[in-house]
């Protein structure tokens, strides 16, 4: 295992840049989540960590040892498929035993480290069988023994779980988290799934056309999301456009006077608040920013109520409550009360 | 009465089409069959006994047996080069972006739907003049002939092979490549066995149509130097007892057995 660092990748063709100025640094034994929405440049930095893609520009280093322009078959990346890429004509201790085959491992040292790495995906005794013979899930455990076999220094992992159905991808995800952590594996997975991401992370990446939006823990993310897109994407957030009236003070489009301590500064601004963060009702009243809200549609989500509102004509905004005994779904067309607190709103630049 | 428990008239129909076409095709084959075992040297109905005497006939006819053994020569040697030449062919069909790529496809088909007068008349002409210009012997040479019929193992070679390899996922070679296998092992290791079930079908197939090649052969053979279907033929001018109906009989049993075996191992009817 060693640490794998990502410094200023990029790759284009022609004038398509998919990605655009990477750098992360993975530690020892991390399991770092690239996170973002399909097309982001996530799977094409994968690729390149593992030497599908050649990078444009950039350096990938594992450990101490510089891999940029090796091969794939000289990076040891262990690389688990979405598509799992079992050899199909190869019986599952054969594929198992193909990457220690390829470092001329002997042959006593062979069988034992193949039934240790199905012994680790408990598919001991499946060792005959053929792919075809196997279960998605059971399939899935085998790419991941065969990348594990051959002692990886990274292990990759695109997608693993989008093909197995919703039950059994919960069950994997602790797997692979556990033996991830058991075996100190430095980890990189790809994955458009958020739950996926936050679940088994150390830190996550949030891209988006090719850039890094931002690197952190889930807290550091949905606490503190560097972006109005980062905000939107991780976990949900209810975005009131307008301008910056002066240090702590936003105004909306609509004319809502806010106070907001975390407007600094001048111009146009989206201020970002978190829907559960918004009380309503008499526990909204106390609230140094309280507004009558109408009620345009309300969702019951079993555990949650998700009201969207308008405040005026110009701001409208989600909100989320807990579907506590006694909390009637308000309807349509009533009006409430909602407030917040001063420092629960996040401001960002108004995007274009 | 359910409409599942009464066969529809569409049904009956579809079932009759394919009755019809199957004994079409299997007739043929039903009458060199019993004509084989016809005990009279003129065939006619009905026979008046039966009788083997026609296979050790064609078993012990010396035409029929070098024949026999010069067609089993060019074709395996015909088969061999033409997977060859073709395998590496259709990768680069269908793996990289040639220049003219589906012209060359087209071109590397034709012979299968060139007749084979037509193919033979050609290649007359052409080792001819070759002949004529370099002074080596070429028109009615073993190379000669193993030439041509390589040309006609070809296109089923590409057809075949490009048509796994169409099909075929990539992400097996990366995957072996990730695993530490250089490009020539995955070829070996990976991409080789997984298409291996389009080889040997276009190997049988190639070796079939070369084996019963008359047409193009008639041009191309030299003296004492007779293909197992031209012997046939100047046996017919001749004759007409059933050595030729036993003759043919042992062919179609050969191959039938080539077919079964090869079945037990890549199952035909899927890459055909």
């Amino acid at each position: 295992m060693a640490r794998l660092s990502i410094e200023h990748l990029r790759k284009s063709y022609g004038d398509l840049t998919v990605v655009d100025d990477v750098t992360i640094d993975i530690a020892d034994g991390e399991f770092l989540v690239l996170l973002g929405p399909s097309g982001c440049g996530k799977t094409t930095t994968l690729r390149m960590v593992a030497g599908f893609v050649p990078p444009s520009s950039g350096k990938l280093s594992i450990g101490e040892r510089n891999v940029t322009a090796l091969p794939p078959w000289k990076r040891n990346c262990g690389l688990v498929f979405q598509s799992y890429a079992l050899f199909p004509h190869m019986t599952v201790a054969e594929n198992v035993a193909f990457g220690l085959e390829m470092r001329k491992v002997a042959q006593a040292e062979r069988s034992m480290r193949v039934a240790e790495a199905l012994r680790l995906v408990q598919l001991t005794g499946f060792d005959g069988r053929y792919p075809r013979q196997l279960s998605g899930g059971q399939q899935q455990r085998v790419a991941l023994a065969r990348a594990l076999a051959m002692e990886p220094d990274v292990l990759l992992l695109d997608e693993p779980l989008s093909n197995l159905d919703a039950k059994l991808r919960q069950e994997v995800r602790v797997e692979i988290r556990d033996l991830q952590r058991k075996l100190g594996l430095t980890t990189i997975m790809v994955t458009h799934d958020q739950e996926e991401a936050l679940t088994m992370a150390d830190r996550l990446v949030v891209m988006e056309k090719g850039q890094v939006r931002q690197i952190g823990t889930q807290r550091e993310l949905y606490e503190k999301p560097a972006d109005r897109f980062v905000a939107g994407f991780i976990g949900r957030s209810a975005f009131l456009d307008g301008e910056i009236a002066g240090n702590g003070r936003f105004r909306t489009k609509g004319g809502l006077d806010i106070a907001c301590a975390a407007a600094t500064g001048m111009g146009s601004a989206t201020l970002a608040l978190r829907p559960e963060r918004i009380a309503v009702g008499g526990e909204a009243q106390g609230c140094p920013n309280h507004y009558e809200a109408k009620v345009e549609h309300a969702s019951y989500l079993g555990a949650l109520l998700d009201i969207h509102v308008s405040l005026s004509e110009h701001d409208r905004m989600l909100l989320q409550i807990p579907n506590r005994a006694g909390v009637a779904e308000p309807k349509p067309g009533e009006t409430i009360t909602i407030g917040w607190a001063q420092d629960a709103g996040l401001v960002y630049p108004r995007e274009a | 009465m359910s409409a599942a428990a009464r066969p529809s008239f569409g049904r009956l129909a579809l079932n009759g089409a394919a009755c019809l076409s199957l004994g079409f095709i299997l007739l043929p084959l039903i009458f060199v069959t019993w004509l084989a075992f016809f005990r009279q040297e003129i065939p006619s109905f009905p026979p008046e006994g039966y009788s083997l005497k026609w296979f050790s006939a064609a078993a012990s006819n010396k035409p029929f047996i070098d024949g026999f053994i010069l067609s089993l020569q060019v074709g395996v040697l015909a088969t061999l080069i033409g997977l060859a030449l073709g395998v590496p062919a259709s990768l680069a069909l269908v793996r990289h972006r040639i220049t003219l790529g589906p012209a060359v496809n087209t071109l590397l088909l034709l012979p299968l739907v060139m007749p084979g007068i037509v193919l033979g008349t050609a290649l007359y002409v052409f080792q001819i003049e070759t002949e004529i210009a370099t002074g080596l012997p070429v028109l009615g040479s073993l190379g000669g002939l193993i030439a041509a019929h390589t040309l006609v193992v070809i296109p089923w070679v590409v057809r075949l092979v490009t048509a796994s390899l169409t099909g075929f996922d990539r992400t097996i070679e990366e995957a072996a490549q990730n695993l530490g296998a250089g490009p020539l092992t995955t070829f070996w290791r990976v991409t080789l066995p997984s298409i291996r079930p389009g080889i040997v079908a276009a190997g049988l197939f190639g070796f079939v149509t070369s084996f019963g090649n008359l047409e193009m052969s008639l041009f191309l053979v030299g003296p004492g130097r007779t293909t197992l279907p031209i012997a046939i033929l100047q046996y017919l001018e001749w004759k007409i007892d059933p050595t030729v109906a036993a003759a043919s009989l042992i062919q179609i049993v050969l191959i039938a057995v080539a077919m079964v075996v090869t079945d037990r191992y890549v199952k035909l009817s899927r890459v055909v």
